[in-house]
């Protein structure tokens, strides 16, 4: 029977299949940051178990870190306890750690792939439900509970029925101004938010095959706010492009040992989805989400819809509204923002700020903004500095801070506060998300970058050259 | 034993007849930094419960002493968003024991049942009749029988199934949780291990 790309990586780590219930599913790569992990050690060590292949384990820390003075003491106690938990469990088994101010130190999604540790044909795991990020690369990747991370530290193991698989086809030419960003929130917006929960899904078709590696990787990570395990594309040519020579990639023989098998993960004609659906890249716009759930979103021209033309309970959705202080029928556009933030596993990347720096070069930052622009790694910020894009930052009046999570969660200082409005590269718009009270809008670096430059939302087609 | 056993379940329920409740909500980012897994049920539902000055909002379900129970009644898509754990310790510790909604978000389903809380999905009818009964009588029970897969309106009798496989439902039945399982079949998967080429 023919198989499917997610097929022929998930049966092949398959150590045991239970009757009636999940499979014994390998592991190859674990991520693990300070805030999930923490209660895993602890649950190792009751039970009197060890960490099985800790060389299989990466930890970063990057959830509550903050995004200024970095070389300084951690000020808040609880922040600075679960990274000294963090640092102490890895070096109590023998774990990769890279702690704050380590070269290496950033987001966990983008660090994984910037390293080499992410690979075509592996399955990755993370207590982060942005681990989808690394099905860019042909991986099965995603997130999982802490239970399960003390699962796979002690057993390299989780147990995971086999989710029902859904392929999602977008063809022909994106538009001018329409980013990776778009195709996903476009696609969420369309599925809702439950839409593909229970799936597993691979992208295909030209958008994504024309996407670069960072455009993949923001697909991918924004899977999982459709209700999708996890997402993945096809590897190809600029997908090996991309890992080759990196600290954990294969090297030399066994290199060409692994790309044999890379070139074999593609899913076959005529193999099996439950699900599958095909849109048209033209029918695409920029977009921005006007809701309190990723789902929430449209083309920026368009007009907040109206209760009775959605799907889902009217009381839920002028619950929404009414937390976002908007209206049925508003335009998005010119309404005044207070913050901006370009950052995170889903738009923190070099080709983000390069498309950023496109649209505020020669321009200032508005005066009613403040901007957070946050690297996901030190790698990210040393590429930005290195390709001048610093400079064209700096002059249009932007700081850069430093890597981490920052405002897309908002566990460390970088809070919205109530009440205010802000524009995020991020994933999430929920209720409270980028601080109590605050209130976010979805969109790509480009959007984020026309609304930094003149303090309300704005088509970035109408500045781009 | 992982966890206390889990058999049958009479309790009122508590109703929340909000769709897409995602895990931001069950639980803020900002109350994830403990390294131990206590007192989460404090900062249930935070930012819907209470005000900012941390006092009790007062039209919210869990602050109305009417309703109480074992039992949270959820609306569609509940547990969307965050893999964060702590939103199935946050719902354990305030001591519910099953969630019941029409439609479950794939994590923080899994992560209920390695805690062992029960996730029990029914259909939007059923859903609907809950809510109506709890409307009309606060009081009013359900009945979760694990063993024979079903819930029961008590004060009308209607019932309907639900699906759990059966390894789930022999580890909910008696506390066990995966790790027992796992760590019971460690020579095979150090087998399998050395089948992997990266």
């Amino acid at each position: 029977m023919s198989k499917t790309l997610f097929d022929k990586v998930w049966d092949s780590h398959v150590v045991r299949n239970i009757n009636d219930g999940p499979d014994v599913f390998f592991i190859d790569r674990h991520f693990i940051h300070e805030v999930t992990s923490p209660v895993a050690f602890l649950g190792v060590k009751s039970r009197n178990n060890t960490v099985l292949y800790p060389e299989r384990t990466f930890a970063t820390a990057d959830h509550n870190t903050p995004t200024i003075n970095q070389h300084l003491p951690v000020e808040d106690p609880l922040s600075a306890n679960q990274l000294k938990a963090l640092e102490e469990n890895a070096a109590e088994w023998g774990i990769s750690h890279w702690g704050l101010g380590h070269r290496n130190n950033g987001i966990v999604h983008v660090v994984g792939p910037e390293n080499g540790i992410t690979l075509p044909g592996a399955t990755i795991v993370c207590g982060d439900s942005h681990t989808s990020t690394h099905g860019a690369f042909g991986a099965i990747a995603f997130g999982i509970g802490t239970s399960e991370v003390e699962m796979v530290l002690t057993t390299q193991c989780i147990m995971q029925p086999k989710p029902k698989k859904m392929r999602i086809n977008v063809n022909g030419k994106l538009g001018f101004g329409v980013t990776s960003k778009d195709v996903a929130l476009y696609i969420i917006a369309k599925l809702t938010t439950s839409g593909a929960t229970g799936y597993f899904v691979e992208y295909a078709g030209d958008v994504f095959e024309n996407m670069t590696m960072e455009g993949r990787m923001t697909v991918c990570n924004l899977s999982i706010e459709m209700g999708a395990r996890g997402g993945m594309i096809a590897p190809d040519e600029k997908t090996f492009e991309y890992i080759k020579g990196r600290t954990h990639t294969p090297k030399a023989a066994a290199w060409d040992t692994a790309m044999e098998y890379w070139k074999t993960l593609k899913t076959e004609e005529g193999a099996f989805f439950d699900k599958e659906l095909t849109f048209n890249a033209s029918d695409i716009e920029p977009m921005i989400t006007y809701g309190t759930n990723p789902g929430m979103g449209m083309g920026i021209t368009n007009n907040i819809p109206n209760a009775s033309d959605v799907e889902g309970g009217d009381a839920t959705y002028k619950k929404s509204l009414g937390y976002m202080e908007f209206s049925e029928g508003d335009s998005m556009i010119g309404k005044e923002v207070d913050f901006v933030f370009l950052g995170s596993c889903t738009n923190g990347r070099i080709e983000d700020f390069r498309a950023f720096a496109s649209i505020v070069e020669g321009r200032k930052k508005a005066d009613n903004i403040t901007a957070w622009l946050v690297p996901g790694s030190h790698i990210v910020e040393d590429k930005i500095k290195e390709e001048g894009l610093l400079d064209i930052i700096t002059e249009a009046g932007f700081t850069l801070r430093e890597p981490g999570c920052s405002a897309c969660l908002a566990m460390n200082d970088d809070k919205v506060p109530s009440g205010k409005l802000a524009v995020s590269t991020s994933n999430r718009n929920f209720e409270g998300r980028q601080g109590p009270g605050s209130r976010t809008l979805l969109a790509s670096p480009l959007v984020a970058a026309a609304t930094a430059v003149t303090g309300v939302v704005t088509d970035p087609r109408t500045l781009l050259k | 034993m992982a966890y206390d056993k889990f058999n049958i379940l009479t309790s009122s329920a508590v109703p929340l007849s909000i769709e897409n409740v995602d895990t931001d909500q069950i639980i803020p980012a900002r109350f994830l930094k403990a390294t131990e897994r206590k007192g989460f049920g404090d900062n249930l539902f935070r930012d819907w419960r209470y005000n900012p000055d941390n006092s009790p909002k007062r039209d919210f379900v869990l602050n109305d002493p009417t309703y109480s129970g074992k039992i949270l009644v959820g609306g569609k898509n509940f547990g969307s968003g965050s893999s964060r754990e702590h939103a199935a310790w946050a719902v354990y510790d305030y001591g519910f024991r099953c969630v019941v909604s029409s439609f479950f978000a794939d994590i923080f389903r899994n992560n209920c049942l390695n805690i062992g809380v029960l996730p029990v999905q029914v259909s939007t009818a059923f859903s609907e009749k809950i809510f109506s009964a709890i409307a009309s009588d606060p009081n009013t029970e359900l009945e979760i029988n694990l063993p024979e897969q079903t819930i029961t309106l008590k004060s009308t009798g209607e019932s309907e199934s639900f699906d759990i496989n059966s390894y789930k439902k022999d580890n909910m039945l008696n506390g066990f949780d995966d790790i027992d399982y796992l760590v019971k079949m460690k020579s095979e998967i150090e087998d399998f291990a050395t089948t992997r080429p990266f």
